[in-house]
């Protein structure tokens, strides 16, 4: 701590070359907070006490194939299974194909197996009562300004009518709140429509169901029961996967898209590129600066201080970039969150996130630091002062 | 007066390429304590070297530099490191002074080997730099300071962890005359006032009269040595 105005001195005698390095460093970090979110958002998809409690069975080819309706009495049961339901993937987007909606055709009992989504009793039988009824998730309502008796008009970007047509129309007959904002975020923005309608309308369906959910009884009983309800299917044309609420979402996710591996990527290239140039600033720094190094250890530092010295400053310089960009990750990602209406969902870094973050920034400190730090050490004083 | 320096039989060659050059050779020389040397003698004569070693910024080829009793010739490293610290003070040409630090600050910079409190570091520091007449220049950075006050705050530096011996190499080499002399003035003070012993290199005639001893060297040998 003593050396600690030495070492701020030192980083900042170049003060436009230090601040640029600082916002490459910012830049890499807020990046890293941000990705850092989504990878977190999807893995905490479906973690939750009632997630726990729920098998998700669906094709053990792929989450596309569908499987028989009758598999669905015979699932019921299976011992520890408490009740079971079903939904289809309607792949609904408004207006515009980007405005993708989380828009799933379900059983009359779909909501009863999740508690996080809040729903009237009048929206509840609405739905029960009109065919083309729709409950749609408050913030997706309000994204799209939509209102409890309008009519939508939605494209499903899978599924036609009889009639060819991509083209389908809801009522809106209710709203989806949940329970809890901070965990169930993802209940507000769904588009539950009647699986029977859909059903009947499309023929491409014709009576199939694109996964069950079952509620167990007993949470410690889960794999057996997910295992008893697989071997319903064995050697059949349709063998299932059962999985926990997360594990299904999980496998969801790298069906589509291995997050964490394109987060781990892309940080990979930034970080690489951040380490050859905050290691490039560092040994101009330390170059330029062979004088004072050297003046140092005539004075009696040490060649292991000046070692220590240069490593802080390096180790410094990281911490101060990283912290900020962190920091700046946690206000912009949540902003961004509120920006897009829900659309994208970027919490504010974690505790998991700053650890890791933090953690890095100082190893990078250390990697950047060791080169210049070494040939500090090194220095020799006669040489440096001639 | 007691032996300070004790030199015996010291040489030094460096190694250029495949070619060894032999800069002092044999060299023998004492310094009393309260001694103010001066070296003199022609580029490459090996004026720096000399002061290196007795500095203990370098180690010789072959002999011995007994500093205080102490064999540094002997010392490792970090054992000079802290022999520095204690018992030498260091001036340079070009006053060497950080130039992100306020004088005081950089006055301050031998403390931080020590052991002393911020405040004791502080009023020390202030201290050495009342002594060289710069207490008003404080908080300046090297930059607004002249080449003159740079120098004084390099001799604050040099004597504020209270050193044994002062090491002063051409410290008036890049100062006009009446800053020089200046120098030259607050170097007799401290070797006549508070008993410092100073060995200077200079090729400055006018700075080697204040010295009390001069010695020459030419090709690596000390030549003659006149009573001032």
């Amino acid at each position: 701590m003593k050396y600690l105005h030495l070492v701020w001195a030192a980083l900042f005698r170049r003060k436009l070359r230090t601040v640029l390095t600082l916002v490459s460093i910012i830049t890499a970090f807020l990046l890293f907070g941000l990705l850092d979110a989504v990878r977190t958002s999807f893995d905490q998809a479906g973690q939750s006490a009632n997630g726990a409690s729920r098998l998700q069975s669906g094709s053990r080819l792929s989450f596309i194939q569908t499987l028989p309706m009758a598999l669905g009495q015979r699932i019921a049961q299976v011992d520890g299974v408490k009740a079971v339901t079903y939904a289809n993937w309607f792949g609904g987007a408004y207006q515009d194909p980007h405005n993708a909606v989380f828009s799933f055709a379900v059983a009359p009992n779909y909501i009863d197996l999740y508690p996080e989504m809040v729903v009237s009793a009048d929206a509840r039988k609405a739905f029960d009562t009109t065919r083309t009824g729709a409950l749609v998730g408050e913030r997706l309502a309000k994204r799209f300004n939509w209102k409890v008796g309008d009519r939508i008009p939605l494209q499903s970007t899978i599924f036609p009518d009889r009639n060819g047509s991509k083209n389908w129309e809801f009522e809106v007959v209710g709203l989806i709140q949940s329970a809890d904002k901070k965990t169930g975020g993802w209940y507000d923005q769904l588009f539950l429509l009647n699986w029977k309608y859909f059903d009947d309308t499309t023929p491409y369906n014709q009576g199939a169901v694109g996964w069950y959910v079952s509620r167990v009884a007993d949470v410690n009983q889960a794999d057996r029961v997910a295992k008893a309800i697989d071997a319903l299917s064995t050697n059949s044309d349709h063998e299932t996967r059962t999985q926990t609420e997360q594990a299904a979402m999980s496998s969801w996710v790298k069906q589509l898209a291995d997050i964490g591996l394109i987060v781990s990527s892309i940080m990979g290239a930034v970080f690489f590129t951040l380490l050859l140039l905050a290691g490039n600033t560092m040994m101009q720094a330390v170059r330029e600066r062979t004088n004072e190094i050297a003046v140092l250890k005539t004075i009696g530092f040490s060649s292991r201080s000046v070692m220590g010295m240069v490593l802080a400053e390096s180790m410094l310089l990281l911490l101060i970039g990283g912290v900020i960009g962190l920091a700046l990750a946690s206000v912009v990602g949540p902003a961004v969150s509120a920006g897009s209406g829900g659309t994208l969902r970027l919490p504010a870094a974690g505790l998991g996130s700053w650890s890791v973050g933090v953690g890095l920034a100082l190893v990078f400190g250390a990697i950047v630091g060791a080169l210049p730090a070494w040939n500090a050490m090194r220095l020799n004083i006669v040489d440096a002062l001639r | 007066m007691s032996k300070l320096i004790e030199i015996r039989d010291l040489s030094k060659v460096y190694t250029r390429g495949k070619q060894q050059v032999e800069v002092l050779h044999q060299v023998n020389l004492d310094v009393n304590q309260g001694d103010f040397l001066a070296l003199m003698g022609p580029s490459g004569s090996g004026k720096t070297t000399l002061l290196n070693l007795i500095g203990g910024l370098d180690q010789p080829s072959g002999g011995s530099i007994t500093i205080g009793g102490e064999r540094i010739d002997q010392l490792g490293s970090a054992a000079l490191s802290r022999w520095r610290a204690a018992r030498v003070g260091f001036v340079f040409q070009f006053y060497n002074l950080m130039p992100m630090l306020s004088a005081q600050r950089n006055v301050e910079l031998p403390l931080l080997l020590t052991k002393l409190s911020a405040a004791e570091r502080r009023k020390r520091a202030a201290i050495a730099l009342q002594l060289v007449g710069l207490s008003e220049r404080a908080s300046h950075k090297p930059t607004e300071l002249s080449g003159g006050q740079q120098q004084r705050v390099s001799i604050a530096r040099a004597i504020v962890s209270d050193p044994t011996l002062l090491v002063c190499d051409e410290p008036t080499g890049d100062l006009d005359r009446q800053s020089a002399e200046d120098v030259l003035s607050l170097l007799q003070a401290l070797n006549r006032d508070h008993g410092k012993t100073i060995v200077m290199v200079t090729h400055d005639p006018r700075a080697a009269e204040r010295a009390g001893q001069v010695l020459h060297l030419d090709k690596g040998s000390l030549v003659e040595q006149v009573a001032a």
